[in-house]
C-alpha cells in the first residue's frame, strides 16, 4: 500500500498563468510599446537608417550587460567594466596605430593580434577580480570597485594621460565596417547574444550558473564546482568589456582614457529593467537584451523628440527605478 | 467558561485558492493547546492570520471575550497575541534586553535610551521566567533554544496572555527541549494560554492538555488528549488509517556498506568509527552540536577530517570535495532542505536534475529530454504532488519538497545514503512515504546512516543506533536492547 500526503496537489488558476506571461514577456510587451509610440509620433523612427542607428548605439551597452548578466546571476556585480574598456582599448590601440609616439615600437601590428591582446587584458582584469572574489572571498562590489580605480590608473599611466590615435583601417574595421550591410559592431553583438543564450539556457554550465546565484549551499552539496564559477563570470564579464572596449576606440578611431566612464551603470541599468534580479538565480540574456534596447530606443526617440540629453537621464533614472518597482509588485504583490 | 482565545469560521483565499476555509480554536486560561495538521492543512495561514500579517476574509476572533479586529504583528502584539515563529529573526549585533524592548526603549536623558533601566527590566523578567540568559548578552551569541527563551520573554513583556509556538522543537535538541517545556508548564501556571503547533506527536502527548486538528483548510475537531491515543490522533490528522506508524521490512547483511575507523576534525569529532552495513538503516542520535552532522560532512567533503579510515564495501576511500563522494556512490541528504537542499526559486525537475548534470550531458550541451525523463521519473517513484515539473519547488508542500530533494539523490543511485533529519517538518502521511522510501532503499542492498533527533523515528526505523555526545561515540546499541530513555541518558 502507497501512503501519500493528503495536501491537494498546488494548481494553478488562470489569473497565475496571466501573471506568469506577464512575468516572462512583460519586458518585450514594454519594448514594443514604446517602439510603437515612437513610430507613430515620428516617421523617421522606423527607417532603416534610424534602427541601424539604435541598434549601433546599443551594442556596446548590450556586449557589457551580457556580461554582467553572468555576473549578477551569480549574486554578484561587476563595477569595473567601464574601465576595463578604457585600459582594454588603449593597450590594443597601441598595437594598431600608426602614430610614431604613441606606438608599440615595430608597430602598427595586424588588426587581429591587437584585437586579441585587447580581449586578453580584459579576460587578466576579470580573471583578478575572479580571483580575489572567489578565492578570498571579498565581496564583488569591494573587489570590482577597486578594479574600476585600479583599471582607470593603469590607462593613464600606460598612455601618459593622452589619447591613442591614428588606428588603422583593419583594425577599425570591428568598429566602422560592415557584414551584409550590417554594422560590424552590430554583428558583434548579435554572435555574443546567441552564444550567451546558449550557453545559459541550453549547457550545464549556464545551469550551474542559475542553482549557484539561486542557493550557492545546495550547489555546494549537490557537487558544483561553486568557486571555479564565481571565478569564470568574471572572466567572461571582463573578456566581453575588452571586446567592447575594441569596438569603442575602433567606432572613434582613436582609444581615449577617459572612455567607458559610467558604463558600467548602463549595463546594471539594462540587466535589471530586462528583469534579472540582484539577488541572483533568476533571470534571462533575452530580458538583458531588451532592456539595452529599451534604453537604445527611448535615448533615441527623445533625440528625434528634439529633447535634451538632460531630460534623457532623468528618465533613464525613472525607467529603472519603475521596472524594479513592477517587479517586486509582480513578486511579491 | 470564558476562553482566552475564540476563534470561529476564518477564511483566506490567496488568488483564488482557498488556503484557509473553516478554522476555529478555543484556548482556556492556564493550558497547553496543540495545533495539529498536516502539511497544507491551514496552520500556517491560520497562525499569520492572528499574526496580523495575514488579512482574514471572513469569520471572527475573539479575546478574553471580545471581538479583536487587526492589521499588524504590533496590533496582535497589543490584543494580547503573541506568536513565537519557526524561523526566528533576532536581531543578531543587538543584545538581549534590545531585542526585548525593541521599539519601546525607555528613554533617558536628552531623547536617550536608558540602557541601564532597560537591562534591569529585562533581567528581572529573565529571573522571574526561570530562563538563564543575561539579559546584556548579544543576541548572536545565544543558542536557538535561548532564542526561543527570549522571544518567550518578549511576549511576556507585551502583557500577551495567548503565545503562539511554531514548532519550536524543529531546531533544538532533546534536552533544550525539555528546558522549553519546563518554561511552557511555567507559563501555564501562570494562567497564560499558549497554542503549540508540532509535527511531533510525543511531544504533544507529553505538554499538551487538549488538541484541535486541522485538515484541508477545515476545522476537524478538538478534545483533550486524555481522551484520545496517538493512532486516533494520526487518524484525524490523515483522515484515514495510516496502519503503523513506521515501516520497517529491511534485513540487515554482514556485508560492510560503509565503514568509519577513528574519523577525526579537531574541535568537532573525536576518533568516531562505526561500520553501517549493506542492507541496514544505521541510526545517529545526539543533542544539537554533539557531533552528528560533522561526521555526514567529513564523510561528503564538505569538511576535511584530520585523521581517519573510510571504507566503501572494504575499498578505503579519499574524499576531498563532494562530487569525490558523489562518484564513488555517496549521497547526502543534508539537514536544512531551504539552505542546503534546494534551489527554492528554480523549478522541480532542474532540482531533481542538479547532482546528475555531469552524467546526463556528458557533452557542454544539455539532454534536455533525460532531464524531463528524470524528473517524471522521480515524480511518479516518489508519489511527488506538483501541477508540473517545471513549477518552482517553493511552491510545494514540505514534505513534496523533502521528496524533491530524496529525488536529487535517488537519480543518482547511490550505493550509501547519508540523511540527516530526513523528515523535519514533514507531516504524518509524507514521513511515512518516506520512511517506506528508505526502507526500499536498504530492502535492496542498500546501505543507509540516518540521523535523526526524533527518538521515535531513530527508534522506529534503525537496526542499530550510535549516540553521539559531545564529539564522540557513547556507544552503538540495538534495536532491541535500547528505549528512549537510554538514547536521552548516553547523549547527555
Amino acid at each position: 500500500m502507497s501512503v501519500t500526503d493528503n495536501s491537494p496537489a498546488p494548481s494553478e488558476t488562470t489569473s497565475a498563468r496571466g501573471r506568469l506571461i506577464l512575468q516572462e514577456y512583460g519586458i518585450f510587451i514594454a519594448f514594443l510599446l514604446l517602439s510603437g509610440i515612437l513610430s507613430v509620433s515620428n516617421e523617421y523612427f522606423l527607417t532603416p537608417g534610424n534602427i541601424s542607428n539604435v541598434l549601433l548605439q546599443t551594442s556596446i551597452n548590450g556586449i557589457l550587460a551580457i556580461g554582467m548578466t553572468f555576473v549578477i546571476l551569480t549574486r554578484g556585480i561587476d563595477l569595473s567594466v567601464g574601465a576595463v574598456v578604457a585600459l582594454s582599448g588603449i593597450v590594443a590601440a597601441s598595437f594598431a596605430t600608426t602614430s610614431a609616439t604613441a606606438a608599440i615600437p615595430g608597430g602598427p601590428y595586424p588588426a587581429v593580434l591587437a584585437l586579441a591582446i585587447g580581449v586578453l587584458v580584459g579576460v587578466a582584469c576579470g580573471a583578478l577580480v575572479g580571483t580575489i572574489v572567489s578565492r578570498f572571498s571579498v565581496p564583488a562590489f569591494v573587489a570590482t570597485l577597486g578594479m574600476l580605480s585600479a583599471a582607470r590608473g593603469m590607462t593613464l599611466i600606460y598612455g601618459g594621460g593622452k589619447p591613442v590615435p591614428a588606428l588603422t583601417p583593419d583594425f577599425r574595421f570591428i568598429g566602422t565596417g560592415s557584414v551584409a550591410g550590417l554594422p560590424m559592431p552590430v554583428v558583434v553583438l548579435a554572435v555574443v547574444f546567441l552564444v550567451s543564450w546558449w550557453v545559459l539556457s541550453r549547457t550545464r554550465f549556464g545551469r550551474y550558473i542559475y542553482a549557484v546565484g539561486g542557493n550557492p549551499h545546495a550547489a555546494n552539496t549537490s557537487g558544483i564546482p561553486v568557486s571555479r564559477l564565481r571565478f569564470s563570470v568574471y572572466v567572461i564579464s571582463g573578456g566581453l568589456s575588452g571586446l567592447a572596449g575594441m569596438i569603442l576606440s575602433a567606432r572613434t578611431g582613436s582609444a581615449l582614457p577617459q572612455a567607458g566612464i559610467a558604463y558600467e551603470l548602463d549595463a546594471i541599468a539594462a540587466v535589471v529593467i530586462g528583469g534579472t534580479s540582484l539577488s541572483g538565480g533568476v533571470g534571462r540574456i533575452t530580458g538583458t537584451l531588451i532592456g539595452a534596447l529599451i534604453i537604445g530606443v527611448m535615448n533615441n526617440g527623445l533625440d528625434l523628440m528634439g529633447i535634451q540629453s538632460y531630460y534623457q537621464q532623468v528618465l533613464k533614472g525613472a525607467l529603472i527605478v519603475g521596472a524594479v518597482m513592477l517587479d517586486q509588485k509582480r513578486n511579491h504583490g | 467558561m470564558t476562553y482566552l482565545l475564540e476563534v470561529e469560521g476564518l477564511k483566506k483565499s490567496f488568488g483564488g485558492v482557498a488556503a484557509l476555509r473553516d478554522g476555529a480554536l478555543r484556548l482556556k486560561p492556564g493550558s497547553v493547546h496543540a495545533l495539529c495538521g498536516g502539511n497544507g492543512a491551514g496552520k500556517s495561514t491560520f497562525l499569520k492570520i492572528l499574526m496580523g500579517i495575514h488579512q482574514r476574509d471572513g469569520g471572527t476572533i475573539r479575546a478574553r471575550g471580545r471581538d479583536v479586529v487587526y492589521s499588524s504583528p504590533a496590533e496582535a502584539l497589543s490584543a494580547g497575541i503573541a506568536i513565537i515563529e519557526q524561523e526566528l529573526s533576532p536581531i543578531p549585533h543587538m543584545s538581549v534586553a534590545e531585542n526585548i524592548y525593541l521599539g519601546r526603549e525607555p528613554s533617558g536623558r536628552f531623547g536617550g535610551i536608558d540602557f541601564k533601566t532597560m537591562n534591569r527590566k529585562a533581567q528581572a523578567l529573565l529571573d522571574r521566567l526561570g530562563f538563564d540568559i543575561r539579559a546584556s548578552a548579544l543576541m548572536m551569541h545565544l543558542s536557538v533554544a535561548q532564542v526561543q527563551l527570549v522571544e518567550i520573554a518578549k511576549a511576556l513583556s507585551h502583557d500577551a496572555d495567548v503565545i503562539f509556538m511554531d514548532e519550536p522543537t524543529s531546531a533544538i535538541g532533546e534536552k533544550e527541549a525539555q528546558h522549553l517545556f519546563v518554561a511552557i508548564e511555567r507559563l501555564k501556571a501562570e494562567g497564560k494560554g499558549i497554542v503549540y503547533v508540532s509535527h511531533r506527536l510525543s511531544e504533544i502527548f507529553q505538554i499538551a492538555d487538549s488538541y484541535t486538528v486541522f485538515r484541508d483548510g477545515r476545522f476537524i475537531g478538538d478534545g483533550l488528549l486524555s481522551d484520545i491515543d496517538r493512532p486516533g490522533l494520526i487518524r484525524m490528522i490523515v483522515g484515514r488509517d495510516l496502519g503503523e506508524e513506521f515501516y520497517k521490512t529491511n534485513v540487515p547483511t554482514d556485508e560492510p556498506g560503509l565503514e568509519v575507523e577513528n574519523l577525526t576534525a579537531p574541535g568537532k569529532i573525536d576518533k568516531v568509527s562505526f561500520t553501517a552495513h549493506r542492507g541496514e538503516v544505521f541510526g545517529i542520535y545526539g543533542l544539537m552540536g554533539s557531533g552528528r552532522t560533522e561526521i555526514f560532512n567529513c564523510l561528503f567533503g564538505l569538511d576535511t577530517p584530520s585523521e581517519g579510515i573510510i571504507r566503501l564495501a572494504g575499498t578505503p576511500i579519499t574524499v576531498r570535495r563532494p562530487r569525490d563522494a558523489m562518484d564513488l556512490g555517496l549521497a547526502f541528504v543534508t539537514e536544512d532542505r531551504k539552505l542546503t537542499g534546494l534551489n527554492l526559486g528554480d523549478s522541480l525537475r532542474n532540482n531533481v536534475c542538479l547532482a546528475s548534470l555531469p552524467e546526463m550531458s556528458p557533452r557542454f550541451s544539455m539532454n534536455r529530454r533525460a532531464e524531463a525523463d528524470a524528473a517524471r521519473a522521480m515524480i511518479d517513484r516518489f508519489a511527488i504532488k506538483a501541477a508540473r515539473d517545471t513549477m518552482p519547488v517553493s511552491g510545494l508542500s514540505g514534505g513534496n519538497q523533502q521528496k524533491v530533494v530524496l529525488g536529487k539523490w535517488f537519480l543518482r543511485q547511490p550505493k550509501v545514503l547519508l540523511l540527516d533529519e530526513p523528515t523535519r517538518g514533514v507531516d504524518v502521511g509524507a514521513k511515512r512515504e518516506i520512511y517506506r522510501i528508505i526502507c526500499d532503499f536498504t530492502a535492496q542492498g542498500g546501505t543507509v546512516v540516518m540521523i535523526s533527533s526524533e527518538i521515535d523515528e531513530v527508534l522506529g526505523l534503525s537496526d542499530r543506533i550510535m549516540v553521539m555526545r559531545q564529539g564522540r561515540s557513547a556507544g552503538i546499541l540495538a534495536r532491541d536492547a535500547v528505549d528512549a530513555s537510554a538514547l536521552v541518558n548516553l547523549s547527555t
